[in-house]
């Protein structure tokens, strides 16, 4: 539902979704810098992050550039791209999401558990808090999904705009992660 | 005067020269058929929500004001006997079986504080301010249709209906609601042990304000978009009223303080729920020590005042920016410094990021940091004068009209100066060593941003009360609650600056122990029964709101104050998208009041000639 407006020339949609990015953004900085802030009081466990991490930010990378691809395919109409591309899209988020588990896995099984120290807790923390976001963008891209495969074919400039608003929030998201595993790399 | 007279034939003009959006042409869908429970409660239209918000708050703002009467009877009357609440608070009143004296019980007395403070501060005065007086006057001063989005609006105001119900539900556990206090440190708030409140009434403390802070981040979002993208034509920023502006540095201080504060409450849960160890640190309790080792509770503090000082801000530029308003059009004259008002809303946006830790002088911040914020703190006194300074020169020879709403808008001038002054002492932190957790704070954050946010919200309600139910509130009543306020507020908060003075802590639940305060058992004494006189105050003020709602004298022109702003033109009882045709267009500013000699010019009516000549010659 949208009220007509005059100032149309930015999508009132897009622009409160990217508020709301910059409130996610506000979250993370926070937790961040309580990180630093810990991290600079002593008592701090070093372990290293679980090599998995390396593999997930590879996948979540992919797909958004599979995600934009497939944006462009829907405005070049070209269904099968836009189709295929949306799909391998949505399973590499999946697959981000089943990697960070088994990273925490492996992290959990090299002893680094939850309660250790802050160093652990704060690892476990932020990645979670991050893969609650992934879950979001993956319901988004769900409902894209069911759009490309039970809608037919067309190209409107509402749908454009539903699709632009996924697409902006999966490369934040992604963006997200790559800020954050840099982080964790940096400060250890 | 032939000025008085003075009325604008809004429709034609709106007809002539509006701007054609073909909104009514459009069928807007199921979502505003009006049958009962679309349109009073899970209403989209934002002059709905804002009722529903106003009257949320004011409910909270009863249940809040009643448990501070309560506790403020504890400490002005320790020796009397609380028998007869002993119906309404149950087993919270102790009787001694011998002499039948009832006694409040100390447990019970810091849930009260702790309820009083969280109420207040978030169901009150951050969604019964801003979100009443954002929904209702974001799209009516600025030509909207509505908000950008009526469907998250909506469910910002039921995210904080479901918020207020988990909190009210918490106030009847058995354990009674969480009891240490409204900013929630560790270890009370981190050790479901810690306390009776610590237990299930923190974790319900928790979920309600996490539903809340959801409430104002879809409400924020809601106002940022509407005010950058929904501004009728000719509504440029420099041309937007002050509320508006005060509403969208409002806004955009919630979006960016609250999720700090969902951070702490994340690690917070971990640490009840999980085991790890973010903020507690080496704790024995009953002999036993806690396995946590390595936590720090100031981190909390850090994260709780990143929210908490903006959130100050948050309750009290809408105030502001309701008071600005009000004062120009009482007193018949432009705002004073139309510019430097605005430029102050932000600086003081901006420095309330950077000011937290004066908060935590006393918890054990390094002295030198303390340098740091004690500069920027004292800093924001600077935009906080600019703005006090164009209020009164507003107020300088003005054709002043001393309505309620008006009265209640210079109340506000004068609470916050007496509350901001006492913030400079405050705000060093030398002065804190004496000064920190005393009465003086009490007196000083309740002057200045309890009560004058109060008075803000109060002259926002009498003024744009005919836009809200087309009736007018009671003017005697309202007069006699000003008078009773004012002067009663006084009575409460200014003796306590002594009582601080002198160095007596807040939060105590008794002074038995304290000969040196035996001083002030006087001194407390007035101060309840002034409290509660002005409780009774309140209890007027709603009285008169519902009863004026359907008994009051009823709005029979669509200006009755002869405003400049764009939601008097709208008809009285405004429909849904607000103007029944076009959208006015915006010529002028909000502020064209006594301009060569007319009276008032509103907004959207076209320039002369002659002003186009001296506009070019700018």
């Amino acid at each position: 539902m949208e009220v007509m407006s005059i100032k149309n020339r930015i999508n009132p949609q897009l622009f409160g979704l990217w508020t709301a990015m910059a409130s996610i953004t506000m979250m993370f900085g926070a937790l961040t810098s309580a990180y630093i802030v810990r991290q600079a009081a002593g008592n701090w466990l070093e372990f290293r992050l679980p090599d998995l991490f390396i593999v997930s930010t590879i996948v979540i990378l992919t797909s958004s550039v599979t995600l934009h691809m497939a944006f462009n395919a829907y405005k070049n109409q070209k269904e099968i791209l836009y189709k295929v591309g949306l799909a391998i899209s949505f399973v590499l988020g999946i697959a981000f999401l089943v990697l960070q588990y088994n990273a925490w896995m492996e992290l959990f099984n090299t002893g680094i558990d939850m309660k250790i120290n802050p160093s652990g807790s704060f690892l476990y923390v932020i990645t979670a808090a991050h893969a609650a976001h992934i879950i979001g963008g993956i319901a988004a891209l769900t409902l894209a999904l069911l759009h490309a495969f039970t809608l037919k074919f067309e190209y409107t400039d509402q749908r454009k705009k539903r699709f632009q608003l996924v697409l902006h929030y999966w490369h934040f998201v992604d963006l997200l992660w790559v800020y954050l595993f840099v982080f964790l790399l940096l400060y250890r | 005067m032939a000025d008085d007279v003075l009325v604008y034939d809004d429709e034609v003009i709106i007809k002539d020269q509006g701007y054609d959006d073909h909104f009514h042409e459009h069928d807007h869908g199921d979502s505003y058929k009006s049958n009962f429970v679309n349109h009073y409660i899970f209403s989209m239209d934002h002059k709905i929500i804002a009722r529903q918000f106003l009257i949320t708050g004011m409910i909270w703002a009863l249940i809040g004001a009643a448990m501070s009467i309560i506790f403020r009877l504890q400490l002005g009357f320790p020796e009397e006997s609380l028998t007869w609440i002993k119906p309404l608070l149950g087993k919270w009143i102790t009787v001694d079986e011998v002499t039948g004296i009832g006694t409040l019980m100390p447990e019970f007395y810091y849930a009260l504080v702790t309820m009083h403070g969280t109420i207040i501060v978030f169901f009150v005065l951050t969604a019964g301010l801003s979100g009443t007086f954002s929904n209702l006057l974001i799209p009516l001063q600025l030509g909207a249709r509505d908000m950008a989005s009526p469907f998250l609006n909506m469910l910002s105001y039921w995210f904080f209906f479901l918020a207020s119900v988990i909190m009210f539900y918490s106030l009847f556990l058995s354990t009674g609601p969480f009891s240490g206090g409204w900013t929630a440190y560790p270890p009370l708030s981190a050790l479901p042990q810690a306390s009776t409140g610590s237990g299930t009434g923190m974790t319900l403390w928790l979920m309600s304000l996490t539903f809340f802070v959801v409430s104002v981040l879809l409400g924020g979002i809601n106002y940022i978009t509407t005010v950058l993208n929904l501004r009728t034509k000719g509504m440029s920023l420099w041309k937007m009223p002050l509320t508006i502006w005060a509403f969208f540095v409002t806004a955009i201080l919630g979006l960016l303080s609250f999720p700090v504060l969902v951070s702490g409450f994340f690690m917070l849960i971990c640490d009840r729920m999980l085991g790890t160890s973010f903020f507690l640190s080496e704790i024995f309790i009953e002999g036993a020590a806690l396995p946590n080792v390595g936590g720090s509770p100031v981190l909390y503090q850090h994260l709780f005042w990143f929210l908490g000082h903006p959130e100050v801000y948050i309750i009290i530029l809408p105030a502001m920016g309701i008071v600005s308003e009000v004062l120009a059009v009482h007193a018949r004259k432009p705002i004073f410094g139309y510019k430097a008002m605005v430029f102050s809303i932000l600086a003081i946006g901006f420095l309330s990021f950077i000011v937290w830790a004066h908060h935590m002088f006393m918890s054990g911040v390094n002295p030198f940091i303390s340098n740091f914020f004690v500069v920027f703190t004292l800093i924001i006194a600077v935009p906080s004068a600019v703005k006090v300074f164009n209020w009164i020169t507003t107020l300088y020879k003005g054709n002043i009209r001393l309505n309620t709403p008006m009265l209640f808008a210079i109340g506000f001038v004068s609470m916050f100066i007496s509350g901001g002054l006492t913030g400079i002492f405050l705000g060093n932190s030398a002065i804190d060593i004496q000064m920190h957790d005393t009465y003086f704070v009490v007196a000083h954050f309740h002057i200045v941003m309890g009560v004058a946010a109060f008075f803000g919200m109060f002259a926002g309600i009498y003024h744009w009360f005919p836009k809200m139910f087309a009736r007018f509130m009671n003017e005697t009543l309202g007069k006699i609650h000003f008078w009773i306020t004012m002067i009663g507020a006084y009575a409460v908060f200014w003796p306590m600056h002594y009582i601080g003075l002198a160095g007596v802590p807040r939060r105590y639940y008794s002074f038995d122990t304290f000969n040196s305060f035996d001083d002030f058992a006087a001194m407390n004494q007035f101060i309840t029964i002034a409290a509660i006189v002005v409780f009774a105050a309140q209890v007027l003020f709603v009285i008169n709101f519902f009863y004026s709602i359907w008994k009051g004298k009823q709005m029979k022109t669509k200006n009755p104050w002869k405003a400049t702003t764009l939601e008097w033109t709208t008809p009285i009882k405004t429909g849904h998208g607000n103007w029944e045709g076009k959208l006015p267009v915006v010529h002028r500013w909000a502020y064209d009041y006594g301009k060569d000699g007319i009276d008032y010019i509103p907004q959207h009516i076209p320039l002369t000639e002659e002003e186009k000549a001296t506009e070019a010659a700018h």
